[in-house]
């Protein structure tokens, strides 16, 4: 059965990986839903968050050529459960839809968002959180008249304690020694 | 070491001489003239062979890996000189052949202006490549040429590209050079899992159907000689895949032949009544497996493999050992106890009966008036005393070829498996005589591939490169009219030739040869081509519509394997 799953990459930061990266699902005809580049937490290290709907045996061959990818350090897969995550959507309304209600108002209050910019011609409102959510504010705020819409890609990172790129790291060096 | 101020066009020359390059294949162009002019000082230290068409270029590189188990070297220039290589990379790739191409690119300040002859190579050749990477600055260049040649000859082979912009060629470098061996992003192989060595070395023991599957791993892994011991130790029968064709003495006791759509009737009825599959350095590939749901079903599953992304891949396995084929199967010899399987083993040599009366007497001796290829390649092979590099193109003849070729040595079969290229043959043959100096080189083709690059002939005349050609004309795409035929209702849609003259097109590019029509010239024909201090073309006309078999048909299961039609 089809489900959303992450996968987290780390690797090298080269020009030409994110082609070498997204060939592996395109030539699978996967689409990607959403996709994040950024370094990690350790210098020179990029960290791609990459969101698929896909049976697991197909995630889990995909992922395991990803790994195949020179510069690729290590690849994961997890499913929604198995991570935290967050999207951030922003929302342009016009300003004139904020001083005939206040509906907008409570919105952004419920909804925790926060608002960004405000001229005399629009608003600009920032909400962060699932893309379900994103959307029910979306919704809600279309009443209104949403000028423009934006939502970011998913960025998520695991229940572990510590980044366990740096556990793998340290098994990598012991593997490149021993295969001398 | 001490630096030196040279240009990065030597550079190049320099680090492909450290690297112990003494062949390269290539083509010359504008964005790649400054590498061929420092070429030009270094004519005692490499050959460069001038091929008529990248595409010639990159086979021959090809066939030059395969025979020696080094990186073949192919230089082209930018645009539709790299692109035409594309094709021998994509082969390269899915037959895991270790390569190094460089590529002349437009001068730096010029990429993505659409300049004279730019393309964006590396963009092309990333989904077939195993790394490439651009080059802008002379300064890069060794240790690109480093990584590269450590990447392709590392872990599970294939090809790299670098991609070399003109100005980076003409820039000066203070040169030092420095191998590669170690890229802390990649793991060449994984070091063996005693346990599952152990675990694998149980099942074997406990085995009463066990079949060894080897395939082209145990050549990169120069495990020849573990797979002979532990096989030896165990008494346990092994097929080869295509690819694994030589990894071990045609008429070695244990082997019961080839796997696969045109295999052996024995390895691939037997598969489904196997309580155990060991497979060795192979993949699993579609023409081996045919219908996986109902593949050896019967048997656990033991996998021997150097790349990870292969386990579970087709077939799922009962026990995985990862790493280097030659260390694996070493510890796997070590683990396992002394046996015997006479009456298993027995059951293949009842298949082979029953495949030699239907099919290969018919095949290699036949009585019918028209030849078969069946028996030119018989024949080549007993006069070559088993012991010659069998190179073949792609259709009916690699089939046959295949199957009736024998070999007493390693590293002797060049072929093209997994994209099945068309023209890979002849440009393959010269590359594998240039690998294999003093050893003889025969290279089947059909008439159809032959076609395809038949411009290095001049390649082959002009460099004295004594290989033997011997075209099977059947006037058809011979394997697709097969399959029209059978499957198709005898619809040969586009599939029959007007053909040339071949001999007379031989004779314009200088090469000795001759036509053979009539058994009775077989023989002496194959003979006199043998005995040609040269080149030589033998051109076997056979019977227009023979077809190929055993096959198991493409969707079936390897136990519906049909001996004739």
């Amino acid at each position: 059965m089809k489900q959303e799953f992450i996968i987290t990459i780390y690797s090298e930061n080269h020009i030409g990986l994110l082609n070498r990266i997204t060939i592996n699902f395109t030539r699978r005809k996967i689409n990607i839903e959403s996709l994040t580049v950024s370094e990690s937490a350790i210098h020179g290290v990029s960290k791609f968050t990459i969101v698929i709907k896909e049976t697991e045996d197909r995630v889990k061959k995909v992922v395991r050529q990803l790994e195949k990818v020179v510069e690729v350090l290590k690849a994961f897969y997890h499913t929604n459960d198995e991570m935290v995550y967050q999207e951030i959507a922003l929302y342009k309304v016009p300003t004139e839809a904020l001083y005939e209600s206040d509906d907008i108002e409570n919105l952004v209050r419920k909804n925790g968002a926060r608002i960004l910019e405000i001229t005399k011609e629009f608003t600009v409102i920032e909400k962060t959180g699932h893309k379900t959510e994103t959307q029910e504010m979306f919704d809600a705020l279309n009443q209104f008249g949403v000028l423009q819409f934006i939502r970011s890609g998913r960025v998520a990172i695991t229940r572990d304690p510590i980044e366990r790129l740096s556990e793998f790291l340290k098994e990598r060096d012991d593997l490149l020694n021993q295969v001398d | 070491m001490a630096t030196k101020r040279i240009t990065g066009s030597q550079a190049v020359i320099l680090s492909l001489l450290e690297e112990g390059v003494d062949t390269i294949f290539g083509y010359p162009g504008g964005a790649i003239m400054p590498i061929y002019d420092a070429l030009y000082d270094f004519d005692k230290q490499v050959t460069h062979i001038l091929t008529r068409h990248e595409q010639g270029a990159i086979h021959a590189a090809e066939g030059y890996a395969k025979v020696t188990g080094k990186a073949g070297v192919c230089f082209a220039t930018s645009g539709p000189g790299a692109t035409n290589l594309i094709t021998g990379i994509a082969d390269a790739m899915i037959d895991s052949i270790p390569l190094v191409c460089i590529t002349g690119q437009v001068a730096s300040p010029l990429l993505g202006t659409d300049a004279f002859q730019e393309s964006d190579v590396v963009g092309i050749s990333m989904p077939v490549t195993k790394w490439n990477y651009q080059i802008t600055t002379a300064d890069e260049i060794p240790g690109a040429i480093a990584k590269a040649f450590y990447l392709a000859q590392s872990g599970r082979p294939g090809p790299v590209l670098l991609d070399i912009a003109k100005d980076a060629q003409f820039q000066e470098v203070d040169y030092e050079y420095k191998k590669c061996t170690k890229i802390r992003s990649y793991i060449p192989e994984q070091p063996v899992d005693p346990f599952k060595v152990k675990e694998a070395a149980d099942l074997i023991d406990g085995a009463k159907k066990p079949l060894l599957l080897f395939g082209q791993g145990v050549i990169i892994a120069n495990a020849e000689e573990e797979l002979k011991q532990f096989v030896e130790k165990t008494g346990i029968p092994a097929a080869w895949t295509l690819l694994g064709l030589s990894a071990m003495p045609t008429d070695h006791p244990l082997n019961v032949g080839m796997l696969g759509m045109h295999g052996n009737y024995g390895p691939n009825i037997k598969t489904n009544e196997a309580d155990l599959i060991i497979a060795v350095g192979m993949r699993f590939d579609d023409r081996v497996t045919g219908k996986v749901s109902e593949y050896a079903k019967n048997a656990k599953i033991v996998h021997l493999e150097v790349d990870p992304a292969e386990i579970d891949k087709i077939i799922k396995t009962d026990v995985a050992v990862l790493g280097n084929a030659k260390k694996s199967l070493a510890m796997l010899t070590g683990n396992v106890k002394e046996n015997r399987h006479e009456a298993w083993l027995q059951e293949f040599r009842d298949c082979d009966k029953i495949e030699q009366e239907k099919v290969i007497k018919k095949d290699t001796y036949p009585e019918k008036a028209g030849l078969t290829m069946g028996e030119a390649v018989r024949i080549t092979s007993e006069i070559a005393k088993h012991d010659a590099v069998l190179v073949t193109d792609v259709g009916q003849q690699q089939m046959i070829a295949s199957r009736y070729f024998k070999f007493t040595q390693s590293k002797s079969n060049v072929t093209s498996g997994g994209l099945g290229t068309m023209g890979y043959g002849v440009p393959a043959a010269m590359g594998a005589q240039l690998g294999a100096k003093g050893r003889t080189v025969c290279c089947f083709v059909g008439d159809g591939g032959f076609q395809m690059t038949i411009q290095e002939l001049g390649t082959i005349v002009q460099n004295k490169l004594p290989v033997k050609i011997i075209l099977l004309n059947n006037n058809f795409l011979g394997m697709v009219r097969q399959w029209q035929q059978l499957f198709f209702e005898k619809r040969y849609s586009f599939t029959e030739l007007q053909n040339p003259d071949f001999i007379m097109i031989g004779k314009g590019f200088g090469m000795e040869g001759h036509k053979v029509t009539k058994r009775e010239e077989l023989e002496d024909g194959i003979q006199r081509m043998m005995d040609h201090d040269g080149p030589y073309l033998l051109e076997v006309v056979v019977e227009k519509e023979d077809n190929v078999f055993p096959m198991v048909p493409s969707g079936a299961s390897v136990s519906d394997i049909i001996l004739e039609a």
